[in-house]
Protein backbone atom coordinates (compact mmCIF):
# COMPACT_ATOMS: atom_id res chain seq x y z
CA UNK A 1 0.00 0.00 0.00
CA UNK A 2 1.18 3.41 -0.84
CA UNK A 3 1.64 5.67 1.90
CA UNK A 4 -0.77 8.33 0.85
CA UNK A 5 -3.51 4.94 -0.10
CA UNK A 6 -6.42 4.92 2.15
CA UNK A 7 -8.52 2.03 0.56
CA UNK A 8 -7.49 -0.85 -1.48
CA UNK A 9 -9.44 -3.35 -3.12
CA UNK A 10 -8.00 -6.49 -4.94
CA UNK A 11 -9.67 -8.58 -7.59
CA UNK A 12 -12.69 -8.46 -5.04
CA UNK A 13 -15.49 -10.93 -5.63
CA UNK A 14 -18.73 -11.13 -4.07
CA UNK A 15 -21.26 -14.05 -4.79
CA UNK A 16 -24.55 -15.94 -3.12
CA UNK A 17 -24.22 -19.29 -3.60
CA UNK A 18 -25.88 -19.63 -6.90
CA UNK A 19 -24.84 -16.59 -8.54
CA UNK A 20 -21.43 -14.23 -9.22
CA UNK A 21 -22.20 -10.75 -8.39
CA UNK A 22 -19.36 -8.87 -8.34
CA UNK A 23 -16.51 -10.15 -10.39
CA UNK A 24 -12.31 -9.32 -10.14
CA UNK A 25 -12.82 -5.21 -9.06
CA UNK A 26 -9.54 -3.70 -8.14
CA UNK A 27 -9.69 -0.03 -7.15
CA UNK A 28 -7.52 2.31 -5.09
CA UNK A 29 -8.04 5.53 -3.25
CA UNK A 30 -5.70 7.81 -2.43
CA UNK A 31 -6.09 10.38 0.72
CA UNK A 32 -9.04 13.20 -0.20
CA UNK A 33 -9.29 11.81 -3.56
CA UNK A 34 -12.54 11.03 -4.74
CA UNK A 35 -13.59 7.76 -7.05
CA UNK A 36 -16.91 7.70 -8.64
CA UNK A 37 -18.72 4.12 -9.09
CA UNK A 38 -21.04 4.14 -11.89
CA UNK A 39 -23.26 1.58 -13.89
CA UNK A 40 -26.42 0.61 -13.99
CA UNK A 41 -29.10 -0.75 -11.70
CA UNK A 42 -27.60 -4.20 -10.39
CA UNK A 43 -24.10 -3.58 -11.74
CA UNK A 44 -23.04 -4.11 -8.24
CA UNK A 45 -21.78 -1.12 -7.77
CA UNK A 46 -23.53 -0.46 -4.39
CA UNK A 47 -22.21 -4.47 -3.07
CA UNK A 48 -19.08 -3.09 -3.72
CA UNK A 49 -19.50 -0.33 -1.37
CA UNK A 50 -21.16 -2.68 1.06
CA UNK A 51 -18.10 -4.97 1.01
CA UNK A 52 -15.85 -1.99 1.87
CA UNK A 53 -18.00 -1.31 4.76
CA UNK A 54 -17.80 -4.93 5.85
CA UNK A 55 -22.48 -4.59 5.45
CA UNK A 56 -23.12 -6.90 2.80
CA UNK A 57 -26.80 -8.46 2.82
CA UNK A 58 -27.30 -12.15 4.29
CA UNK A 59 -26.22 -14.66 1.97
CA UNK A 60 -24.23 -12.57 0.06
CA UNK A 61 -20.49 -13.86 0.56
CA UNK A 62 -16.89 -12.50 -0.43
CA UNK A 63 -15.44 -14.98 -2.31
CA UNK A 64 -12.28 -13.63 -3.34
CA UNK A 65 -9.85 -10.65 -3.08
CA UNK A 66 -8.98 -8.20 -0.56
CA UNK A 67 -9.86 -4.95 1.15
CA UNK A 68 -7.20 -3.10 2.95
CA UNK A 69 -7.99 0.30 4.58
CA UNK A 70 -6.42 1.71 7.51
CA UNK A 71 -8.90 4.39 8.22
CA UNK A 72 -12.14 4.77 9.65
CA UNK A 73 -15.30 4.40 6.64
CA UNK A 74 -18.70 6.02 7.11
CA UNK A 75 -21.93 5.33 4.87
CA UNK A 76 -24.57 7.82 3.38
CA UNK A 77 -27.40 5.78 2.46
CA UNK A 78 -29.61 6.21 -0.16
CA UNK A 79 -32.65 6.55 1.67
CA UNK A 80 -32.21 8.93 4.22
CA UNK A 81 -35.31 8.39 6.06
CA UNK A 82 -34.97 4.60 6.36
CA UNK A 83 -31.33 5.25 7.14
CA UNK A 84 -32.55 6.54 10.66
CA UNK A 85 -34.60 5.63 13.71
CA UNK A 86 -37.78 6.76 12.93
CA UNK A 87 -38.85 7.03 16.89
CA UNK A 88 -35.52 8.66 17.60
CA UNK A 89 -35.09 12.96 17.67
CA UNK A 90 -32.31 13.45 14.83
CA UNK A 91 -29.95 15.63 17.17
CA UNK A 92 -30.18 12.72 19.82
CA UNK A 93 -28.90 10.48 17.14
CA UNK A 94 -25.90 12.43 15.91
CA UNK A 95 -24.88 13.27 19.58
CA UNK A 96 -25.22 9.49 19.84
CA UNK A 97 -22.39 8.34 17.51
CA UNK A 98 -20.40 11.12 18.69
CA UNK A 99 -20.73 10.22 22.52
CA UNK A 100 -19.95 6.34 21.52
CA UNK A 101 -16.81 7.47 18.92
CA UNK A 102 -14.73 10.35 20.02
CA UNK A 103 -15.36 9.23 24.19
CA UNK A 104 -16.89 12.76 25.08
CA UNK A 105 -19.61 13.51 27.59
CA UNK A 106 -23.04 13.46 26.96
CA UNK A 107 -23.67 17.31 26.95
CA UNK A 108 -20.02 17.66 25.25
CA UNK A 109 -21.79 15.50 22.72
CA UNK A 110 -24.44 17.11 22.16
CA UNK A 111 -23.11 20.49 22.09
CA UNK A 112 -20.81 18.89 19.15
CA UNK A 113 -23.65 17.27 17.11
CA UNK A 114 -25.40 20.69 17.07
CA UNK A 115 -22.25 22.56 15.53
CA UNK A 116 -22.06 19.71 13.08
CA UNK A 117 -25.46 19.97 11.88
CA UNK A 118 -25.09 24.13 11.67
CA UNK A 119 -22.18 23.21 9.39
CA UNK A 120 -24.31 21.18 7.17
CA UNK A 121 -26.56 24.07 7.15
CA UNK A 122 -29.85 22.65 8.96
CA UNK A 123 -32.20 25.06 10.83
CA UNK A 124 -31.30 25.92 14.27
CA UNK A 125 -34.90 24.95 15.40
CA UNK A 126 -33.64 21.90 15.56
CA UNK A 127 -31.74 23.06 18.53
CA UNK A 128 -34.69 23.83 20.43
CA UNK A 129 -37.43 20.97 19.63
CA UNK A 130 -36.99 17.21 19.56
CA UNK A 131 -37.67 16.62 16.21
CA UNK A 132 -38.54 13.04 14.56
CA UNK A 133 -37.10 11.68 11.02
CA UNK A 134 -41.15 12.15 9.83
CA UNK A 135 -40.78 15.58 10.60
CA UNK A 136 -37.99 16.46 8.73
CA UNK A 137 -38.18 16.91 4.51
CA UNK A 138 -35.81 14.42 2.69
CA UNK A 139 -33.00 16.32 2.10
CA UNK A 140 -32.87 17.45 5.78
CA UNK A 141 -32.51 13.76 6.91
CA UNK A 142 -29.99 13.35 4.12
CA UNK A 143 -27.62 16.21 5.83
CA UNK A 144 -28.30 14.06 9.40
CA UNK A 145 -27.37 11.25 7.80
CA UNK A 146 -24.05 13.22 6.37
CA UNK A 147 -23.65 14.32 10.24
CA UNK A 148 -23.90 10.67 11.56
CA UNK A 149 -21.38 9.51 8.90
CA UNK A 150 -18.98 12.81 9.95
CA UNK A 151 -19.21 12.25 13.40
CA UNK A 152 -17.39 9.57 13.88
CA UNK A 153 -14.78 11.50 11.53
CA UNK A 154 -14.14 9.12 8.73
CA UNK A 155 -11.11 8.72 6.54
CA UNK A 156 -13.40 7.98 3.76
CA UNK A 157 -16.94 8.72 2.71
CA UNK A 158 -18.71 6.38 1.30
CA UNK A 159 -22.12 7.16 -0.63
CA UNK A 160 -24.29 5.17 -2.20
CA UNK A 161 -26.79 7.11 -3.88
CA UNK A 162 -27.11 9.87 -1.68
CA UNK A 163 -29.25 11.85 -3.73
CA UNK A 164 -31.14 9.30 -5.62
CA UNK A 165 -34.49 9.65 -3.52
CA UNK A 166 -34.29 13.41 -3.41
CA UNK A 167 -35.96 16.40 -5.62
CA UNK A 168 -33.95 17.11 -8.20
CA UNK A 169 -33.47 20.58 -6.34
CA UNK A 170 -32.73 19.53 -3.42
CA UNK A 171 -29.77 16.72 -4.90
CA UNK A 172 -27.63 19.69 -6.11
CA UNK A 173 -27.18 21.28 -2.56
CA UNK A 174 -26.64 18.41 -1.11
CA UNK A 175 -24.05 17.42 -3.72
CA UNK A 176 -22.71 21.60 -2.87
CA UNK A 177 -22.64 20.20 0.57
CA UNK A 178 -20.63 17.46 0.36
CA UNK A 179 -18.20 18.59 -1.98
CA UNK A 180 -17.41 21.46 0.53
CA UNK A 181 -17.06 19.45 3.63
CA UNK A 182 -14.63 16.87 1.58
CA UNK A 183 -12.38 20.12 0.61
CA UNK A 184 -12.94 21.27 4.31
CA UNK A 185 -12.17 17.96 6.32
CA UNK A 186 -10.45 16.50 3.83
CA UNK A 187 -11.57 12.98 3.42
CA UNK A 188 -11.55 10.29 0.54
CA UNK A 189 -15.09 9.21 -0.51
CA UNK A 190 -16.46 6.90 -2.69
CA UNK A 191 -19.53 7.99 -4.69
CA UNK A 192 -21.57 5.30 -6.24
CA UNK A 193 -24.53 6.39 -8.51
CA UNK A 194 -25.83 5.86 -11.88
CA UNK A 195 -25.84 9.37 -12.61
CA UNK A 196 -22.53 9.84 -14.69
CA UNK A 197 -23.60 14.00 -14.62
CA UNK A 198 -23.33 13.68 -10.65
CA UNK A 199 -20.37 11.57 -10.98
CA UNK A 200 -18.13 13.79 -12.97
CA UNK A 201 -19.31 17.25 -11.33
CA UNK A 202 -17.91 15.44 -7.95
CA UNK A 203 -15.10 12.91 -8.64
CA UNK A 204 -11.36 12.84 -10.22
CA UNK A 205 -11.51 9.31 -10.97
CA UNK A 206 -14.19 6.96 -12.56
CA UNK A 207 -14.91 3.33 -12.61
CA UNK A 208 -17.60 2.16 -14.98
CA UNK A 209 -19.37 -1.11 -13.77
CA UNK A 210 -21.14 -3.53 -15.35
CA UNK A 211 -22.38 -6.66 -14.67
CA UNK A 212 -20.39 -6.95 -11.73
CA UNK A 213 -17.17 -5.85 -13.55
CA UNK A 214 -15.46 -2.70 -13.99
CA UNK A 215 -15.18 -2.05 -17.83
CA UNK A 216 -13.38 1.10 -17.37
CA UNK A 217 -11.28 2.98 -15.16
CA UNK A 218 -9.71 6.22 -15.61
CA UNK A 219 -9.47 10.01 -14.85
CA UNK A 220 -12.74 11.70 -15.25
CA UNK A 221 -11.32 13.73 -17.87
CA UNK A 222 -9.52 11.83 -20.16
CA UNK A 223 -13.00 8.80 -19.69
CA UNK A 224 -14.77 11.45 -20.79
CA UNK A 225 -13.03 12.93 -23.41
CA UNK A 226 -12.06 9.43 -24.29
CA UNK A 227 -14.54 6.59 -23.60
CA UNK A 228 -12.79 3.26 -24.86
CA UNK A 229 -15.75 0.62 -24.14
CA UNK A 230 -18.99 0.83 -25.65
CA UNK A 231 -20.73 0.90 -22.36
CA UNK A 232 -19.05 3.75 -21.34
CA UNK A 233 -20.18 6.04 -24.60
CA UNK A 234 -23.47 3.85 -24.02
CA UNK A 235 -23.64 6.06 -20.44
CA UNK A 236 -21.85 9.13 -22.08
CA UNK A 237 -24.42 9.41 -24.71
CA UNK A 238 -27.70 9.26 -22.17
CA UNK A 239 -27.12 12.47 -20.03
CA UNK A 240 -29.46 14.89 -22.12
CA UNK A 241 -27.94 18.49 -22.44
CA UNK A 242 -29.62 21.42 -21.48
CA UNK A 243 -29.53 23.33 -24.53
CA UNK A 244 -29.73 26.65 -22.83
CA UNK A 245 -27.60 25.92 -19.43
CA UNK A 246 -25.10 24.49 -22.10
CA UNK A 247 -25.00 28.06 -23.69
CA UNK A 248 -24.04 29.47 -20.82
CA UNK A 249 -21.72 27.54 -19.01
CA UNK A 250 -19.33 27.82 -21.59
CA UNK B 1 -36.02 35.63 13.28
CA UNK B 2 -35.93 32.12 11.77
CA UNK B 3 -32.53 31.74 9.64
CA UNK B 4 -33.64 30.72 5.87
CA UNK B 5 -33.81 27.49 5.70
CA UNK B 6 -32.60 25.42 2.99
CA UNK B 7 -35.28 23.10 2.27
CA UNK B 8 -38.67 23.67 3.79
CA UNK B 9 -39.87 20.67 6.59
CA UNK B 10 -43.03 18.77 5.91
CA UNK B 11 -45.83 20.42 6.29
CA UNK B 12 -47.42 17.30 8.30
CA UNK B 13 -44.95 16.05 10.90
CA UNK B 14 -46.01 12.80 13.03
CA UNK B 15 -46.37 14.52 16.54
CA UNK B 16 -47.48 18.00 15.50
CA UNK B 17 -50.95 16.46 15.53
CA UNK B 18 -51.31 16.45 19.01
CA UNK B 19 -51.93 13.16 21.38
CA UNK B 20 -54.92 13.87 22.65
CA UNK B 21 -57.24 14.85 19.14
CA UNK B 22 -55.32 11.67 17.29
CA UNK B 23 -56.75 9.58 21.07
CA UNK B 24 -60.02 11.19 20.62
CA UNK B 25 -60.43 10.12 16.94
CA UNK B 26 -59.61 6.76 17.96
CA UNK B 27 -63.27 5.13 19.22
CA UNK B 28 -61.97 1.79 19.99
CA UNK B 29 -59.60 3.01 22.39
CA UNK B 30 -61.65 5.65 23.96
CA UNK B 31 -64.32 2.53 24.64
CA UNK B 32 -62.08 0.38 25.65
CA UNK B 33 -60.31 2.72 27.92
CA UNK B 34 -63.88 3.81 29.30
CA UNK B 35 -64.59 0.18 30.18
CA UNK B 36 -61.93 -0.31 31.92
CA UNK B 37 -61.72 2.73 33.55
CA UNK B 38 -65.43 2.09 35.11
CA UNK B 39 -64.30 -1.58 36.01
CA UNK B 40 -61.11 -0.23 37.83
CA UNK B 41 -62.81 2.73 39.46
CA UNK B 42 -65.35 0.27 40.77
CA UNK B 43 -62.50 -1.94 42.47
CA UNK B 44 -61.19 1.19 43.86
CA UNK B 45 -64.04 2.53 45.43
CA UNK B 46 -66.11 0.11 46.35
CA UNK B 47 -65.82 0.03 50.33
CA UNK B 48 -67.46 3.39 49.86
CA UNK B 49 -69.90 2.21 47.08
CA UNK B 50 -71.31 -0.92 48.62
CA UNK B 51 -72.50 -1.26 52.42
CA UNK B 52 -71.74 -5.05 52.92
CA UNK B 53 -68.16 -7.03 53.18
CA UNK B 54 -67.65 -9.61 50.32
CA UNK B 55 -67.81 -12.65 52.75
CA UNK B 56 -70.44 -11.06 55.19
CA UNK B 57 -73.26 -13.86 55.36
CA UNK B 58 -76.74 -13.58 55.82
CA UNK B 59 -78.40 -16.79 56.06
CA UNK B 60 -82.04 -14.97 56.33
CA UNK B 61 -81.44 -13.60 53.08
CA UNK B 62 -79.59 -16.31 50.93
CA UNK B 63 -80.28 -16.79 46.90
CA UNK B 64 -82.21 -13.55 46.76
CA UNK B 65 -83.15 -12.06 43.22
CA UNK B 66 -81.55 -8.69 42.50
CA UNK B 67 -83.46 -5.21 44.32
CA UNK B 68 -82.38 -2.37 45.44
CA UNK B 69 -80.98 -3.58 48.47
CA UNK B 70 -79.04 -5.91 47.07
CA UNK B 71 -78.26 -4.44 43.09
CA UNK B 72 -77.47 -8.16 41.75
CA UNK B 73 -78.94 -10.07 44.54
CA UNK B 74 -77.44 -12.80 47.01
CA UNK B 75 -75.75 -16.26 46.80
CA UNK B 76 -76.56 -18.65 48.80
CA UNK B 77 -74.89 -17.64 52.10
CA UNK B 78 -76.51 -14.51 51.47
CA UNK B 79 -73.58 -12.52 50.49
CA UNK B 80 -74.32 -9.41 48.49
CA UNK B 81 -73.48 -10.59 44.67
CA UNK B 82 -72.41 -6.66 43.29
CA UNK B 83 -70.13 -6.44 46.39
CA UNK B 84 -68.45 -9.76 45.68
CA UNK B 85 -68.41 -9.25 42.14
CA UNK B 86 -66.42 -6.18 42.11
CA UNK B 87 -64.23 -7.47 44.79
CA UNK B 88 -63.24 -10.22 42.55
CA UNK B 89 -62.75 -7.68 39.89
CA UNK B 90 -59.70 -6.18 42.59
CA UNK B 91 -58.57 -9.88 42.98
CA UNK B 92 -58.51 -11.53 38.93
CA UNK B 93 -57.59 -7.85 37.85
CA UNK B 94 -54.65 -7.70 40.13
CA UNK B 95 -53.40 -10.99 39.86
CA UNK B 96 -53.63 -10.73 35.93
CA UNK B 97 -51.06 -7.53 35.86
CA UNK B 98 -49.04 -8.67 38.26
CA UNK B 99 -48.64 -11.86 36.39
CA UNK B 100 -47.48 -10.26 32.98
CA UNK B 101 -45.32 -8.18 34.19
CA UNK B 102 -42.79 -10.90 34.52
CA UNK B 103 -43.93 -12.89 31.17
CA UNK B 104 -43.58 -9.16 29.52
CA UNK B 105 -40.08 -8.28 30.47
CA UNK B 106 -38.57 -11.87 29.89
CA UNK B 107 -40.14 -12.41 26.63
CA UNK B 108 -39.45 -8.85 25.29
CA UNK B 109 -35.63 -9.07 26.24
CA UNK B 110 -35.27 -12.55 24.85
CA UNK B 111 -36.86 -11.62 21.74
CA UNK B 112 -35.30 -8.87 20.70
CA UNK B 113 -31.88 -10.92 21.90
CA UNK B 114 -32.86 -13.53 19.43
CA UNK B 115 -34.35 -11.44 16.49
CA UNK B 116 -31.17 -9.09 16.54
CA UNK B 117 -28.35 -11.48 16.93
CA UNK B 118 -29.74 -14.02 15.39
CA UNK B 119 -27.57 -17.81 14.98
CA UNK B 120 -27.29 -19.74 17.88
CA UNK B 121 -29.30 -17.36 20.12
CA UNK B 122 -32.02 -17.36 18.02
CA UNK B 123 -32.20 -21.04 17.15
CA UNK B 124 -31.78 -21.56 21.09
CA UNK B 125 -34.98 -19.35 21.90
CA UNK B 126 -36.96 -20.86 18.78
CA UNK B 127 -36.30 -24.15 19.94
CA UNK B 128 -37.53 -23.67 23.26
CA UNK B 129 -40.56 -21.61 22.66
CA UNK B 130 -41.59 -24.60 19.92
CA UNK B 131 -41.18 -27.30 22.47
CA UNK B 132 -43.85 -25.34 25.05
CA UNK B 133 -46.29 -24.27 22.79
CA UNK B 134 -46.37 -28.08 21.35
CA UNK B 135 -48.22 -28.37 25.08
CA UNK B 136 -51.90 -27.67 25.54
CA UNK B 137 -51.40 -24.14 27.45
CA UNK B 138 -53.76 -25.24 29.81
CA UNK B 139 -51.90 -28.92 30.62
CA UNK B 140 -48.66 -27.02 31.60
CA UNK B 141 -51.23 -24.67 33.56
CA UNK B 142 -53.06 -27.20 35.40
CA UNK B 143 -49.69 -29.58 35.87
CA UNK B 144 -47.72 -26.53 37.26
CA UNK B 145 -50.77 -25.40 39.33
CA UNK B 146 -50.85 -28.73 40.65
CA UNK B 147 -47.22 -28.66 41.59
CA UNK B 148 -46.92 -25.67 43.28
CA UNK B 149 -50.25 -25.91 45.31
CA UNK B 150 -53.66 -23.93 44.97
CA UNK B 151 -53.71 -20.02 45.13
CA UNK B 152 -52.13 -16.96 43.66
CA UNK B 153 -48.49 -18.94 43.66
CA UNK B 154 -49.06 -21.79 41.36
CA UNK B 155 -50.51 -19.15 38.76
CA UNK B 156 -47.63 -16.54 39.31
CA UNK B 157 -44.81 -19.45 38.67
CA UNK B 158 -47.03 -20.57 35.75
CA UNK B 159 -46.68 -17.34 34.10
CA UNK B 160 -43.67 -17.08 34.49
CA UNK B 161 -42.87 -20.18 32.89
CA UNK B 162 -45.11 -20.04 29.63
CA UNK B 163 -46.24 -16.58 29.51
CA UNK B 164 -43.19 -15.33 27.98
CA UNK B 165 -43.32 -17.23 24.68
CA UNK B 166 -45.97 -14.99 23.05
CA UNK B 167 -44.15 -12.40 23.48
CA UNK B 168 -40.69 -13.99 22.19
CA UNK B 169 -42.53 -15.06 19.16
CA UNK B 170 -43.22 -11.61 18.33
CA UNK B 171 -40.70 -9.14 19.24
CA UNK B 172 -38.28 -11.61 17.71
CA UNK B 173 -39.67 -11.92 14.00
CA UNK B 174 -40.40 -7.86 14.78
CA UNK B 175 -36.52 -6.98 15.78
CA UNK B 176 -35.10 -9.25 12.62
CA UNK B 177 -36.86 -7.35 10.49
CA UNK B 178 -36.03 -4.27 11.98
CA UNK B 179 -32.14 -5.51 11.85
CA UNK B 180 -33.01 -6.19 8.09
CA UNK B 181 -33.71 -1.77 7.97
CA UNK B 182 -30.65 0.31 6.93
CA UNK B 183 -30.87 2.42 10.14
CA UNK B 184 -29.88 -0.64 12.09
CA UNK B 185 -26.84 -1.54 9.95
CA UNK B 186 -26.23 2.21 9.83
CA UNK B 187 -26.17 2.39 13.70
CA UNK B 188 -23.45 -0.80 13.64
CA UNK B 189 -21.64 0.51 11.10
CA UNK B 190 -20.79 3.41 12.57
CA UNK B 191 -19.63 2.17 16.16
CA UNK B 192 -22.53 2.00 18.26
CA UNK B 193 -22.64 -0.56 20.62
CA UNK B 194 -25.04 -3.74 20.46
CA UNK B 195 -26.75 -3.05 23.86
CA UNK B 196 -27.27 0.36 23.26
CA UNK B 197 -28.66 -0.05 19.56
CA UNK B 198 -31.20 -2.80 21.50
CA UNK B 199 -32.31 -0.76 24.46
CA UNK B 200 -32.01 2.64 22.93
CA UNK B 201 -33.67 2.08 19.23
CA UNK B 202 -34.86 -1.19 19.24
CA UNK B 203 -37.40 -1.46 22.03
CA UNK B 204 -39.16 1.58 21.45
CA UNK B 205 -39.69 0.60 17.53
CA UNK B 206 -41.11 -2.81 18.96
CA UNK B 207 -43.22 -2.04 22.32
CA UNK B 208 -46.21 -0.72 20.86
CA UNK B 209 -46.58 -4.10 19.03
CA UNK B 210 -45.33 -5.94 22.47
CA UNK B 211 -48.02 -3.82 24.26
CA UNK B 212 -50.73 -4.75 21.51
CA UNK B 213 -50.34 -7.84 22.23
CA UNK B 214 -49.62 -7.54 25.80
CA UNK B 215 -53.51 -6.68 26.09
CA UNK B 216 -54.55 -9.76 24.18
CA UNK B 217 -52.63 -12.18 26.20
CA UNK B 218 -53.78 -10.70 29.28
CA UNK B 219 -57.59 -11.43 28.34
CA UNK B 220 -55.98 -15.06 27.98
CA UNK B 221 -54.37 -14.80 31.39
CA UNK B 222 -57.68 -13.51 33.30
CA UNK B 223 -59.48 -16.59 31.48
CA UNK B 224 -56.72 -18.66 32.71
CA UNK B 225 -56.89 -17.12 36.03
CA UNK B 226 -60.99 -17.84 35.96
CA UNK B 227 -61.10 -21.00 34.61
CA UNK B 228 -58.31 -22.13 37.49
CA UNK B 229 -60.43 -21.04 40.16
CA UNK B 230 -63.87 -22.64 38.43
CA UNK B 231 -61.60 -25.90 38.35
CA UNK B 232 -60.65 -25.52 41.83
CA UNK B 233 -57.08 -25.41 41.74
CA UNK B 234 -56.82 -21.55 41.51
CA UNK B 235 -58.06 -18.49 43.83
CA UNK B 236 -59.13 -20.29 47.40
CA UNK B 237 -62.34 -19.39 48.85
CA UNK B 238 -63.35 -16.84 51.02
CA UNK B 239 -61.44 -14.74 48.53
CA UNK B 240 -63.78 -13.83 46.12
CA UNK B 241 -62.38 -14.43 42.37
CA UNK B 242 -65.07 -15.06 39.43
CA UNK B 243 -64.28 -18.72 38.48
CA UNK B 244 -65.01 -19.64 42.10
CA UNK B 245 -68.44 -17.66 42.11
CA UNK B 246 -69.23 -19.50 38.95
CA UNK B 247 -68.56 -22.94 40.20
CA UNK B 248 -70.57 -21.92 43.44
CA UNK B 249 -73.46 -20.87 41.08
CA UNK B 250 -73.82 -24.06 39.03
CA UNK B 251 -75.69 -25.68 41.85
CA UNK B 252 -78.47 -23.01 41.49
CA UNK B 253 -78.43 -22.73 37.72
CA UNK B 254 -81.92 -23.18 37.42
CA UNK B 255 -83.25 -20.96 40.18
CA UNK B 256 -80.61 -18.24 40.22
CA UNK B 257 -79.02 -18.10 37.04
CA UNK B 258 -77.73 -14.82 37.41
CA UNK B 259 -75.28 -16.40 40.32
CA UNK B 260 -72.97 -17.74 37.43
CA UNK B 261 -74.11 -15.53 34.90
CA UNK B 262 -73.17 -12.31 36.11
CA UNK B 263 -69.46 -13.47 37.03
CA UNK B 264 -69.15 -14.56 33.48
CA UNK B 265 -70.77 -11.67 32.20
CA UNK B 266 -67.69 -9.11 34.22
CA UNK B 267 -64.90 -12.00 32.35
CA UNK B 268 -66.67 -10.93 28.58
CA UNK B 269 -66.84 -7.73 29.79
CA UNK B 270 -63.18 -7.23 30.69
CA UNK B 271 -62.15 -9.05 27.91
CA UNK B 272 -63.76 -6.54 25.09
CA UNK B 273 -62.90 -3.82 27.17
CA UNK B 274 -58.71 -4.83 26.84
CA UNK B 275 -59.48 -5.52 23.20
CA UNK B 276 -60.73 -2.28 22.40
CA UNK B 277 -57.93 -0.50 24.04
CA UNK B 278 -55.17 -3.02 22.32
CA UNK B 279 -56.74 -2.80 18.42
CA UNK B 280 -57.22 1.18 19.57
CA UNK B 281 -53.27 1.33 20.83
CA UNK B 282 -52.64 -0.45 17.52
CA UNK B 283 -55.11 1.93 15.50
CA UNK B 284 -53.06 5.05 17.34
CA UNK B 285 -49.56 3.41 16.63
CA UNK B 286 -50.50 2.70 12.78
CA UNK B 287 -52.14 6.63 12.30
CA UNK B 288 -48.34 7.83 13.00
Amino acid sequence: MASNTVLQVEALSLATKSKKLVDNVSFSLGKGESLGLVGESGSGKSLTLRAVLGLLPRGIEQTGGVIKSDVRSAMVFQDPRGALDPLCPVVAQVAEVIYYRQKVGRKASRIQALELLEMLGLPDSLKRLDRYPSQLSGGQCQRIVIAMALACKPGILLCDEPTTALDVTVQRQIIETITSLQRELGFAMVFVTHNLAIAAALCSKLCVMKEGQIVEHDDTLSLLQNPTNPYTRMLLDSVLPLPELEGSEQ
Amino acid sequence: MNPIQIDSPRPMGGRKISLASRVWNTPSLLVGGLMFAVLIGLAVFIPFISPYQPSEQNLSAFLQPPSSEHWLGTDQLGRDLFTRLIYAARTDLKIMVLAEIIPFCTGVFLGMLAGYYGKWLNTMISLLTDTLIAFPFYLIVIIVAFASGAGERGIYITFMLVGWIVFARVVKGLSASFREQEWVASAQTLGLPGVRIILRHLLPNVLPQAIVVLMTDMIGLLVAIVTLGYLGIGITPPTPDWGTMIADGRSFITTAWWLSAVPGLAVVYTGIALSLVGDGLADLWRKK
